[in-house]
């Protein structure tokens, strides 16, 4: 069932999509999940850390997840924008509150890990403002989509707001590089490879591939309800001008 | 087990929790919305309210039945 990215323009063939690859997607998020904690709870602890470690496997994956998932907003965004895609906006307000959800779980365990090894909750140092930044963003994007009742209307100014936004994305990203921050720097992601053992990294990549599949899981589900959200309105609207 | 975890097994326990919970909140959220999607749906439908390509559709398995 190959569908093209004009075929996918069509929110009914989507649907008929969403409902087929659904169930694969979440029943691999969970399989994955436990298969990622199974290894979690047999890796080792760090010799600095100690088992504080283990709110890495949740707090690594929830960050990259915060970004991910806002530039897939952004991909949207230029969708709504460009190509005026009938999806792309759905894509975008759907992905917004799963959006802030991670970026609320990458704060708060990220603060139950510097209170003990740090020994404070927070300093407002460049990696951790910028990602309270991109929170805020998440939650002034969902205001806007409630605030403003026409769907076409809304979707032009999230999507300019998106795009202003995604500025942030590299400050996140290269900000413990920028600036002298209490955040350590990267240790996956580097030019020179991992600088983690196997025996963390190899839980910590599953975790990451397990909590994306239940992103992308939850953000097919927003969808389809998206989707039938509008449906409704717009039925809604039919049936106030024919009772006029 | 907490003991297995040291002496900052709390903040290791908490942070599963929270995790646990707010993914639990995002699947009850897409879950309870859907329902109520559905339920709207099928009561304008219910009210003969239907959408043009739907009536369409209708409208033409309607004309290949054979008289």
């Amino acid at each position: 069932m190959a569908l093209s990215f004009t075929e996918l323009a069509n929110p009914t063939r989507f649907l008929a999509l969403v409902s087929a690859v659904l169930p694969w997607t979440a029943g691999a998020a969970v399989l994955v999940l436990a298969w990622g904690l199974w290894l979690v709870s047999g890796s080792p602890e760090d010799y600095q850390q100690g088992a504080t470690v283990y709110i890495m496997y949740i707090h690594v994956p929830s960050a990259w997840l915060s970004m991910f998932t806002y530039a897939m907003m952004a991909v949207s965004a230029l969708g709504s924008l460009v190509w005026r895609h009938p999806l792309a906006d759905v894509a975008a307000k759907a992905a917004a509150p799963i959006g802030a959800a991670f970026t609320f779980l990458a704060l708060v365990t990220g603060s139950l890990w510097g209170r003990p090894m740090w020994g404070t909750w927070w300093v407002w140092d460049a990696r951790l403002t910028s990602v309270l930044i991109l929170f805020i963003m998440y939650l002034g994007l969902i205001a806007l989509w409630r605030t403003i009742e026409d769907p076409t209307r809304a979707a032009r100014a999230a999507a300019v707001l998106i795009l202003v936004g995604t500025v942030n994305l590299p400050i996140i990203k290269f900000s413990v590089d920028w600036w002298n921050t209490l955040h350590q720097p990267a240790s996956v992601f580097r030019m020179d490879g991992p600088t983690i053992d196997g025996s963390m990294l190899t839980p910590l990549l599953v975790m990451a591939v397990g909590f994306t599949l239940a992103m992308l899981s939850l953000h097919l589900a927003a969808m389809r309800n998206e989707i039938l959200r509008r449906r409704v309105r717009t039925l809604g609207l039919l049936a106030a001008g024919g009772a006029r | 087990m907490m003991a297995a975890l040291g002496p900052h097994a709390a903040f290791i326990v908490v942070s599963y929790a929270i995790a646990a919970l707010v993914v639990a909140l995002l699947v009850a959220w897409v879950v309870i919305d859907h329902r109520a999607q559905v339920r709207r749906l099928g009561d304008l439908e219910a009210r003969g309210v239907r959408r043009r390509s739907a009536a369409r559709a209708e409208a033409g398995s309607d004309r290949k039945v054979p008289s």
